[in-house]
Parts: structure tokens; C-alpha cells; sequence
């Protein structure tokens, strides 16, 4: 919904508010306010330092959120001269997609942690500001609101620092919470007066320039109270009585957001004010109005443009002159400007002429952050009620509203004496026969109502959508029976040899585990990128090998020995075509999805081009020869990014064949991907033994002749740890069956686990051959005939044929017919006993043996 | 007054064997999980062992069920799955997925079909949504989310296993056999092939995840046995209505079986072909002549169901030829046997019939040659091997 794009923030322009202030030691200077002007727009928005900031960022939806610690100009910057430093906050969908289970909860919907990460670079260009936003911490007991339709706001429960999220530091809680309560103070209305001492963050000419206000603009109130439509004399005072005072961001316009917004909790209200022909008695600007816009709890200040007429002495003022003014009035006098804040829940506030131009409410309301700009048209002509009034109306909406209104209240108090009498002008000047009382207040409470219910309609709210299959969550339905544990030795010893059973450490893979380790870490700690090729027959612990790398290196990164990094892992095997890889990368990278083409562009952007400074990548690529392509793109990028130094990007690649590089890759993919290669070797008999052992060291289920046999047998068959596990695994099952005692198995002997081995290993062709029927035999035998008359290893259907009625005139069999002769064939040829040519070519078929002769013969000389 | 209460009875004896007929045509028919294993106690055993360690203790397995087409392997299983279930407990916390290589004939639609059997939540009625590469993502994700001790375990049932690893790369085997070799929710991946040479057939990381387990299943029963088999599978059941009639069928049976004659007609059968379903098929000829007229199965019955199956189907397309046909055939083999196996062609075989009949005029009609052709042309496949048979 929140939509920032940043079309609409080319045209916008900024500038600094306020004198410089000169940073002595950077040489830099410094500032304490910004404003931002969106051409096309007479309006404008005040950021102060202190506040939170919407960053623009990779992603138009979400930008950055930022606190903005510091303003100034650095003449070494080429692009843009004005910079800001800022202290981040992350959003959740920022985290890493591979540590965001860390967090353990879901995350609330405008959930932010403070990022606690000194290597983020935090000097940012002002320009890429949108606008502010109001962020709230919460103390780790407290529940966090659910409030769905406030996008302006977030809160901070937890700090991330890239390796866990933790609670919030007390002094960044205090420090945020300072901000929040400043806000209130500030506003506090009784004490116009006071408030100023009470507001540490500012400086102290800040104060007293706010005090002269303040004071100025209660006495003006006073007055305002008994005249309110003879505003004039009124503002040039006002007006004169501050001119000179950049910082400060009391707006004698201020919002009347906070009589409008009672159960809100932060907002930012704009609102101008209408007048009415009649009053402006001086259509020459005399007062345009600022807008009041604060986010009040972010920084606690209200902001406020000041109204200017020609006495306006100091430029830098931040006020803007709205020469349009008059004229864009006056078409809409007779409506009702005056925007109110929006209603329940909804953080914008209102910005008045909304009514008149839909388009530009609704563009607002997409952008809600930056909503505390001003009127657009608005100029206005400050009225100030009395103090008496305003009282009155705030003792009201303390009872209207709940304690939140309360302090909504105050937040906006600052400005608020005048501007609550504005927005009660305004009202009022709506009205035929504006009144100042208490009435006005409900009334505003009302259109604030209405408009809450109104901006539904403006901006549809997103109501959730029916399940579609995209959303689905992969899950296996979970059962409601638990699985029971092993009951005894054999099955506890079966649930260690089960391949999928982690053991703690990969025994006899120290070697390898180091190198690797050395590798990876040292492109971390130099935040470079590599390749490296890793081969091995199945089953000698490639994979598991890595894994335990990586997760040792994560917990070396939590320690902050080496620097955090993002593990990605890929399997060629688990691609249904090589391009995919793309989709899989970029999904595990950022969440997004995206097609593979689409994919492969922003992965190339993200790796081969400046500035994204990320964390170190580290990507696994297992089964690379499934990547292989005809043009072998895929593993010419795979190569080529880390070689980009932007990229910090570290590719470890898996697969069976040592010369896969020389065999398949052309040479430019070959040379990129490197010569850092390692060749896990099979494993043998002791290694073996020693994995088993390890498996085992606290069960006693095996003899240690058991182990050392079954050890020896693998290595030499195919030194697979997979098979020497999964035999021993059968083993402890025969002895489970064999043993008459079912309480206590015996020890697996050596002779349990040869049985197993010859269940996994004999070949069944011999038996297969013995169980078969006579016929079948006999016609096996026809086929030795035949190929010992013909020389050949092969022979057509018909001449085994001859054969086999011959044999069997010999033995008394039954004479075979042709066409039981072929069921015959055609049986042992689905047994893969024969190889037999489809049955199309019928007496002509050609059969050949799959077994050796040998073999054959032995099988039916035993009989 | 006799012959009206045997024409009811007959009536009755009717009903009887249309229910007799009905129940063994159900067991010869169907792969019931009712009927009794024979022989494959062993194998039987290992397989539910196996089952319920996947069931209850939520272990990860896989096995391949080998043996000759018509050994038993889907019985096997069927019953398997049937004790299974009977466990209390188990049978609404396990979930099947039954493939079948002959249907399932790429890892996409095998994947959709998983998916749909598997219920998860991108189905859609009987639809699967998203891409191949989505479907396959969405089930790696699904199946990885699990864990041994609370995800519901998975038994995959994959017919006609070597047909799967024709896949392209193998794919999906790859990842169920990966599955089941790493701490994701607990699967038991059973193939059912009749090729021997199965692990050849897998690509070397596919077979290194395969734990190797096999059960064969050989019909390695003995004549005697096949005997008994003989007996069981016609034996009506206990629960029969009719028992005096139950009782008579099963005497029969009981002699039939020490009939000399009947034991040869089986062991005649017996040398040809060990599998069940070729006995089923002899016990179907022979049941099929059974009427009211003829209530029991006889040994005569037998020995022309023997003679049916063993028929030469080539013979007796012979048998029906007509003259000229037969001539022509007769031609065609002289030509074989001149020009030893060399092809020749129409005009040869034509030549060689006109000779034939100018020898023997008076007996054979000399046939145009377009008639003769078009004989030819309907008659051509399968001339060659009654001729061999000489």
C-alpha cells in the first residue's frame, strides 16, 4: 500500500533550515533542520535532527527507517553536498532470510530493530529522505500493538546486530523514550511557558526564542479570545515577534491534530485553514500559513513552518512564501478545508483542501510517512483562541478520549494553543456562524469521524485476500501420535547409525574440515570473494563437511571473531533445469521470487555492481555438474561474481568427478572458477571403523570384530560411510529378529552383519536363476547351446529355439510350442536375466545374456 | 414329482455356483490383501518390521521390493499396509503416496501427483498449482520442515520403480532417497520392480543414497507346495452360506488335488511358468466350466484349461487358412529354403505358385495375381513360423 516512488521524489527539492553551525572539528557544517519541498506542491516538510526518517532504499515498499543523528554539508561529496549521518533501524523482512528464525515469534506487522551494527556505513545523502515516520519503543514486557492500518509507525522492542537480536540497550530504550517524552512536554499547553526549560534537548537559545513565543503567542491568544475574526494585527505580531528564530519549530500554527485525533497515537497534522473572502482582508499573503507538521513522537518537536510576510528577516527561515496562496484560496473558500487528521488508527493525518483534489489525498495517503507536509494551498490566517478555550477543549477531550488522547494532547501542545484555536477557526469559519466554544470541539472530533470514515473509501483498505496457492505454507501435516524413543540398546544404536543422525563432529575429516575453514575464513576476513572446488566419490562426507564449516563460522561470527556473513546453499539435483538456480539464490537472498531470467539480472546487479555493500555471501553449490548447460551460463556467472570485488561473494562447489572442470567447462569458466581444489578421498577401513566407533561410543551394540569386519568390507567395496552405516543398521535388525529374547538382544556379531552384507551385496541373478521355473531354465540353457555352437554372444529367437526343442526332446520334457517358448523369453527378459530386442521383431528377436556364462552354469549345475 | 425337486435343486445349486464362481473370480482376479502369502514369511516380516519402525519410531528408510512380474510384490505390500494400519494408532498418522512408473511418466507430473496425494496446501480441488520448479520447491520446503519426531511419516509407494530412473537426472528420486537419508520427515520410499539389474540402473549419488535394503521375492516355492497352493486357492471359505455345499466343492478340491492325472496337468504348468497369476489363469479356464449341470471342477476340466493356456498361438492361425493361402505359405518356405533366409518378393512367391499349380492343375484353382496379392497382403506377418515348425 505505502508506495514510495521515486518518481514523485526527483522533484523535490531540499534545503537547510536555520544558520549553520560549525563543527570544529570536521569542519563540516552542521545543521539543525532540513525542509523538503516537493515541486508542484506548495508544501514543504521539516525534519529535525533527532527524528526518524523514512530512507529510501532497494525496495519501494519498505523503505529504510533511520534516525537522524546529524545534518551537514560536506563539500568532499560529489553528488550531493548535504549529508545526514543516521542511526538505522532494520526492518524484519531486512534480516537475512537465514537468520530470521532467530527472532523466535512472529514479528509484529510494523516491527523495527534498532541495528546495532558500527560497520554500517551511516552517511547518507539528504536527498534520499522521504520523510519521517514515528517510531515508538517498547519495553521488552510490553505487548506490541496490533495496528494494522498505522503504517506511520513503528516499534522498537529488540536490537539486531547481525548475529541476534537482543533487547534494547537501556540507554538507546532511554533515549528513545527521551524523545517520545519530549514530544509530550513539549506540548504541554498549561505550560506554554515553562516548557522551554523543560525541553533538554534544545539548546538554550532554542528556548528562549520559544519562550518569547510562547509567551507571544498565549498573549495573543488572550486576546484572539474576545476577536476572533480580526486576526491580522494579531499574526504581524506573532510574526514579527519570531522571525529570526531558525531552529525553532514552534509553529504558532500549530496542529490541531490533537483535538482531532483522540485515540491516535502519534500523528502528524497538517492543516490549514480556510478563509473565507470575507476575512482575508488582506489577500496579499499576509499569512500564508505553515503548515504544521510533526511527527511528534519520533522527535518530539513539532515543526512548523512559520508564515511570512515581508518582515520575515532571516531566509534561511525555512518559511515559504506562498504567493499562490490568495488565489488557490479563494477558489476554495467556500469549502471546507480543513483536513483532519485521520481518523482512528490510521496515522495520516489530514491534510486540508483534500477534499478538493482527491488525487493528491490519495497520493498522500500511499505515501503516508511523509504526510507532515502542509496544506498545499493553505495560507492561513492564524487565530488564536484564548488559553481559556483551549483549556476547556482539552479537558474535553480528555474525556472524550482515553489516556492516549492524553498524551496526544500534550504532544501537540506546543504549538497547540494557537493551533488548536485554529483548527477551531477553521471549523468555525466553515461554519456560517463561527463560534468559539467547546461545541467546535466536538464538531471537529466529528469530522475527524467522518473522515476516518470517509478514507476508506479512498484508499480501500486491503482486506485479506482469499488463500491462494502461492500463499500456501509447505508443511507435512504433523501427527498426533508422538514417535517413541528407542526402548532398548539395539534400537538406540540403530537411531545413531541412521545417515541422517548428525553426529557432533565428522571424524577423519580434520584435514579437510581445516582447509576449508581456512579458506572460507579468510575471504571473510578480507572480505573478498573465491571459488572452490570440492570433489569426492558419493558418500565421503562432501556436504557434511561444509555444513559443519559453516556452522562452525557462524558461531565464530557470533563471537565476533570473524565478520557476520549470509549462507546460501543450492543443490543441482534439487533444480528442475540449471536456470532455476537464479530463482533459488535470489529467493534465499532476499525472499523475493522472481522468474529466472528476472532473477539473473538482479543477482548480477546485486554482485557486480558498486555500492551494494553487503554482508559476505557464502553460497554452496552442490551437484554442480547439474548445472552444466550448453552455453554454460550458469556457471560462468556462478564464477564469475566473486570475482567482482563489490561482490564479497564465496563459492564453495560439490561434486563427484575430480576432473569436472577439465571435462566440462569450456576455459573461461574453468579458469574463473580457480585452482583451490580438494578431493575428499573414500574412506578407509580404519576411517571407517572410527566413524563407527564414534557413532557408537556409548552404546554397546556391536563387537569389535563386528565393527572392524564391516569396516573392511565397505572400504573395500566403495569406502561409502552411507553403506557401512546402513549395513550396520541392517545387522543390528537381524539380530533383533534372530535373538529369541526380545528384552535383550545379544551383541551383533560378526555373522548377523555378513548376513547383511550378502543381503545388500549378492547378487540376486543366481537365485533368480535357481528359483526359476524348469522351462525357464531349460531355454537358459538352449542359449548356452546356441552360443557355444555359433561362437557368438548373441543368437536370434529362432535359432535358440531349435535349440531349446532339441534340449528338451532330451530330457523328456514336454514339447514346448513357439508361443509358450516366447512367454519364456519375454519373462526373463523383463528380469533383465536376457537381453531381448523388442518383441516387434518377434522370431527374429535377437537375445543376448545379461549374466555371465559362467554364472548361468553354475546357477543350474547346483540343482 | 422327483424331477421338479431336482430342478429346484438344481436352482439352488444354480445360486451356489454363480457364488462360488463369483468368489474365486474375485481371488484370482484382484490383488486382495485377503488371501493368504505363501512362502514369503521372511520377507514379509522384514517389510512390516520395517513399516512400523517408519510408523512409530519415525525412521527414514527405503527398500526395494524385487521379483519376477506376477511374484507378489503388490500383494506383498498390500498386505503390509494392510496390518499396518490395522495398529492402532497409526493409520491417522501415517500418510501414503502411491506412484506407478507407467503413469507418473516425468517428475512433473509425479511431483503433482505427490503434491495432490501428499494434500498440501497448493492444491486446490484436485488441482496443483504453480510451476514444475515450484512444485518441487514447495515440496522439498514441505518435506524439510518436518522433523523425525513430530512430522507425520511418509510412505512412498513407487510401482514400477525402474521406470523412475528414466527420469531426467533422476531428479525426483534423488530428493525422496535424500530425504530419507537426512533428518527431514520421516519417509519410507519401497519401489516394487521385477528388474534385477535395478541398482545398475541408478545414478551413482542417487544409489548411494539408496540404503540398499532389498527384498526378492523369487516364487522359490517346490512343486508340493505349489500343490497345496493349487488346493487353497480353490477351496471355498468357511464363511460360505451353504455349508453342505462348501463342504462337497472342498472334497472335490481335496481329491482333484490327489488326482494323478490333475498333477501332471499342474506340473505340466508348473515346469512352464512358477508365477501365481499364470495358476490363476488355469483355475479361471477351469472354473468357467463349471454349470448347474456340472457343479464341480474335474479333472478333464483342467486338462483343456492346460491345453488353452499352452495353445500355439501361431499354429493356430495356420489352422484356419484358406487353399490358396496355404499354398502360398507352402511357396514362400520353398523360396526360404532355397535362398537360405534371404528376402525375396512378391513376383518370386508368385512364380513359385504357378509352378506349384501347373504341377498339380487339377487340384489347385490358378488364382489371379491380384487375388493372390491381396492374400499376401492379409496373411503376410507371421507366415514364417508354422513353416519352422516344419
Amino acid at each position: 500500500m505505502a508506495y514510495y516512488s521515486a518518481r514523485l521524489r526527483t522533484r523535490q527539492t531540499y534545503s537547510w533550515v536555520g544558520r549553520p553551525l560549525l563543527d570544529q572539528k570536521l569542519h563540516y557544517q552542521t545543521y539543525k533542520e532540513m525542509s523538503m519541498k516537493r515541486e508542484g506542491y506548495s508544501t514543504e516538510i521539516h525534519i529535525q535532527v533527532g527524528q526518524f526518517v523514512l530512507i529510501e532504499g532497494d525496495d519501494d515498499e519498505n523503505p529504510y527507517v533511520a534516525k537522524l543523528v546529524e545534518l551537514f554539508e560536506d563539500d568532499s561529496e560529489l553528488y550531493s553536498k548535504k549529508r545526514a549521518r543516521v542511526q538505522w533501524f532494520i526492518r524484519f523482512c531486512e534480516v537475512p532470510v537465514c537468520k530470521q528464525h532467530l527472532l523466535g515469534r512472529k514479528p509484529g506487522t510494523q516491527e523495527i530493530f534498532w541495528y546495532d551494527n558500527p560497520t554500517c556505513n551511516s552517511n547518507i545523502s539528504v536527498e534520499t529522505i522521504i520523510g519521517c515516520v514515528r517510531v515508538v519503543a517498547l519495553a521488552p514486557d510490553e505487548v506490541m500493538p496490533i495496528d494494522l492500518k498505522n503504517k506511520k509507525t513503528f516499534f522498537v522492542k529488540l536490537s539486531w546486530n547481525e548475529k541476534k537480536f537482543k533487547p534494547l540497550p537501556p540507554e538507546v530504550f532511554a533515549q528513545l523514550n527521551k524523545l517520545q517524552e519530549d514530544n509530550h512536554r513539549y506540548q504541554k499547553p498549561m505550560q506554554a511557558k515553562t516548557k522551554s526549560a523543560e525541553s533538554p534537548s534544545w539548546t538554550t537559545t532554542e528556548h528562549a526564542v520559544k519562550r518569547i513565543e510562547s509567551r507571544h503567542s498565549t498573549s495573543k491568544s488572550r486576546h484572539t479570545a474576545s476577536h476572533p475574526v480580526t486576526p491580522r494585527a494579531r499574526k504581524r505580531l506573532e510574526l514579527s515577534s519570531f522571525p529570526r528564530t531558525p531552529n525553532t519549530r514552534i509553529s504558532p500554527a500549530a496542529s490541531c491534530a490533537s483535538l482531532d485525533s483522540p485515540g491516535r497515537m502519534k500523528r502528524k497534522v497538517a492543516f490549514s485553514e480556510v478563509m473565507s473572502p470575507s476575512k482575508r482582508s488582506l489577500p496579499d499573503g499576509f499569512q500564508t500559513s505553515s503548515p504544521a507538521l510533526k511527527a511528534p513522537e519520533k522527535t518530539g518537536e513539532i515543526q512548523h513552518s512559520c508564515t511570512k510576510d515581508a518582515k520575515k528577516t532571516s531566509p534561511d527561515h525555512g518559511m515559504i512564501l506562498r504567493a499562490r496562496a490568495p488565489a488557490l484560496k479563494i477558489t476554495e473558500t467556500s469549502e471546507e478545508r480543513t483536513l483532519t487528521p485521520i481518523g482512528g488508527g490510521r496515522k495520516s493525518s489530514v491534510v486540508p483542501s483534500v477534499i478538493l483534489k482527491p488525487e493528491y489525498i490519495k497520493r498522500r495517503e500511499g505515501k503516508e510517512p511523509e504526510v507532515q507536509d502542509e496544506a498545499p494551498s493553505t495560507s492561513r490566517i492564524r487565530r488564536k483562541s484564548s488559553v481559556l478555550t483551549l483549556n476547556r477543549i482539552r479537558q474535553q477531550l480528555r474525556f472524550l478520549g482515553n489516556s492516549k488522547s492524553d498524551e496526544n494532547d500534550e504532544e501537540f501542545l506546543p504549538a497547540a494553543e494557537i493551533s488548536d484555536c485554529d483548527s477551531e477557526e477553521e471549523e468555525a469559519s466553515t461554519t456560517p456562524l463561527p463560534r468559539r466554544t467547546p461545541n467546535s470541539v466536538s464538531r471537529n472530533l466529528r469530522s475527524s469521524m467522518k473522515s476516518s470514515l470517509q478514507t476508506p473509501s479512498k484508499t480501500p483498505k486491503k482486506t485479506p485476500e482469499p488463500r491462494t496457492p502461492r500463499d500456501a505454507t509447505p508443511r507435512i501435516r504433523s501427527r498426533n501420535l508422538t514417535a517413541q524413543g528407542p526402548t532398548n540398546m539395539l534400537e538406540e544404536a540403530r537411531l545413531r547409525l541412521h545417515v541422517a543422525a548428525v553426529p557432533e563432529s565428522l571424524p577423519c575429516r580434520e584435514q579437510e574440515f581445516q582447509d576449508i575453514y581456512n579458506f572460507v575464513e579468510s575471504k571473510l576476513l578480507d572480505q573478498t570473494g573465491g571459488c572452490m572446488y570440492i570433489s569426492g566419490v558419493p558418500g565421503t562426507g562432501k556436504t557434511a563437511t561444509v555444513h559443519e564449516v559453516i556452522c562452525c563460522l557462524q558461531q565464530a561470527a557470533q563471537a565476533n571473531e570473524v565478520p557476520p556473513f549470509q549462507y546460501i546453499e543450492v543443490n543441482g539435483m534439487k533444480l528442475t533445469e540449471p536456470h532455476q538456480v537464479y530463482v533459488q539464490i535470489l529467493q534465499k537472498l532476499t525472499g523475493k521470487r522472481a522468474t529466472a531470467n528476472h532473477a539473473a539480472a538482479l543477482l548480477a546487479k546485486r554482485f557486480c555492481t558498486q555500492g551494494s555493500s553487503q554482508e559476505t555471501t557464502v553460497l554452496l553449490v552442490d551437484e554442480l555438474d547439474l548445472l552444466w548447460t550448453q552455453k554454460q551460463d550458469v556457471m560462468y556467472n556462478l564464477f564469475d561474481w566473486p570475482t567482482h570485488k563489490e561482490a564479497r561473494l564465496v563459492v564453495l562447489t560439490i561434486a563427484n568427478t575430480m576432473d569436472l572442470p577439465e571435462r566440462i567447462m569450456m576455459n573461461r569458466v574453468s579458469s574463473r572458477l580457480g585452482l583451490t581444489r580438494m578431493c575428499f578421498q573414500p574412506y578407509t577401513h580404519s576411517q571407517l571403523r572410527q566413524i563407527l566407533l564414534s557413532r557408537l561410543r556409548h552404546v554397546k551394540a556391536f563387537e569389535d570384530d563386528a565393527i572392524q569386519l564391516v569396516a573392511r568390507k565397505v572400504a573395500a567395496l566403495s569406502g561409502d560411510a552411507r553403506r557401512c552405516l546402513d549395513i550396520c543398521r541392517r545387522a543390528t535388525e537381524i539380530c533383533e529378529f534372530s535373538c529369541q529374547k526380545p528384552d535383550s538382544p545379544g551383541l551383533v556379531t560378526t555373522a548377523h552383519l555378513l548376513e547383511a552384507i550378502d543381503e545388500m551385496f549378492s547378487s540376486s541373478y543366481i537365485t533368480a536363476i535357481k528359483n526359476s521355473s524348469v522351462l525357464e531354465q531349460s531355454f537358459l540353457r538352449a542359449i548356452l547351446a546356441e552360443f557355444r555352437r555359433s561362437g557368438l554372444e548373441e543368437a536370434t529367437f529362432q535359432q535358440v529355439y531349435i535349440q531349446h526343442v532339441a534340449l528338451c526332446r532330451m530330457e523328456g520334457l514336454p514339447y514346448p510350442t513357439m508361443s509358450e517358448t516366447m512367454a519364456v523369453c519375454s519373462r526373463l527378459g523383463a528380469c533383465r536375466l536376457l537381453l531381448v530386442e523388442p518383441s516387434r521383431n518377434d522370431v527374429l528377436r535377437r537375445v543376448r545374456l545379461n549374466v555371465s556364462q559362467d554364472d548361468v552354469l553354475y546357477a543350474l549345475k547346483e540343482e | 414329482m422327483s424331477s421338479r425337486k431336482s430342478k429346484s435343486s438344481n436352482l439352488i445349486q444354480a445360486d451356489y455356483i454363480s457364488q462360488v464362481q463369483r468368489i474365486l473370480r474375485e481371488r484370482f482376479c484382484h490383488q486382495s490383501p485377503h488371501g493368504n502369502l505363501f512362502g514369503v514369511q521372511v520377507q514379509y516380516k522384514h517389510l512390516i518390521e520395517l513399516l512400523k519402525r517408519t510408523a512409530i519410531h519415525g525412521e527414514s528408510n527405503s527398500i526395494l521390493i524385487i521379483g519376477p512380474r506376477g511374484s507378489g510384490k503388490t500383494m506383498l505390500i498390500n498386505h503390509a499396509l494392510k496390518e499396518l494400519m490395522e495398529i492402532e494408532g497409526v493409520s491417522e498418522n501415517i500418510l501414503q503416496v502411491h506412484l506407478n512408473g507407467l503413469l507418473q511418466i516425468n517428475d512433473k507430473i509425479a511431483l503433482k501427483e505427490i503434491t495432490r496425494q501428499l494434500n498440501l496446501e497448493n492444491v486446490v480441488g484436485d488441482k496443483v498449482f504453480g510451476s514444475f520448479a515450484e512444485n518441487l520447491s514447495f515440496l522439498l520446503e514441505a518435506l524439510k520442515k518436518g522433523d523425525r519426531t513430530s512430522s507425520c511419516p511418509v510412505i512412498f509407494i513407487l510401482d514400477e520403480f525402474d521406470l523412475f530412473a528414466h527420469h531426467k537426472n533422476q531428479t525426483l528420486l534423488y530428493n525422496l532417497l535424500d530425504i530419507s537419508q537426512s533428518a527431514q520427515t520421516p519417509v519410507v520410499i519401497i519401489g516394487l520392480t521385477c528388474r534385477l539389474d535395478i541398482l545398475e540402473l541408478l545414478e551413482k549419488r542417487v544409489k548411494s543414497r539408496f540404503s540398499h535394503r532389498q527384498i526378492h521375492l523369487m516364487n522359490s516355492f517346490s512343486f508340493p507346495q505349489y500343490l497345496k497352493i493349487f488346493k487353497e486357492q480353490l477351496s471355498l471359505p468357511s464363511v460360505f452360506p451353504e455349508e453342505i455345499f462348501a463342504e462337497k466343492w472342498n472334497e472335490n478340491v481335496q481329491s482333484l488335488s490327489e488326482d494323478r492325472s490333475v498333477k501332471e496337468v499342474l506340473q505340466k504348468h508348473f515346469n512352464v511358468s512358477k508365477n501365481l497369476r499364470s495358476l490363476h489363469m488355469l483355475l479361471m479356464l477351469a472354473l468357467n466350466r463349471v454349470t448347474p449341470s456340472h457343479p464341480f471342477i474335474t479333472a478333464a476340466d483342467l486338462m483343456e484349461a492346460n491345453q488353452l493356456c499352452s495353445m500355439d498361438s501361431k499354429g493356430n492361425i495356420v489352422h484356419g487358412l484358406s487353399v490358396l493361402e496355404i499354398c502360398l505359405i507352402i511357396a514362400m518356405k520353398h523360396l526360404n529354403d532355397i535362398y537360405e533366409e534371404e528376402p525375396f518378393n512378391f513376383q518370386m512367391v508368385y512364380n513359385e505358385f504357378q509352378k506349384f499349380v501347373q504341377r498339380k492343375a487339377h487340384s489347385v484353382y490358378n488364382f489371379e495375381k491380384p487375388v493372390v496379392m491381396k492374400e499376401i497382403l492379409v496373411r503376410y506377418l507371421g507366415w514364417e513360423d508354422p513353416l519352422q515348425r516344419g
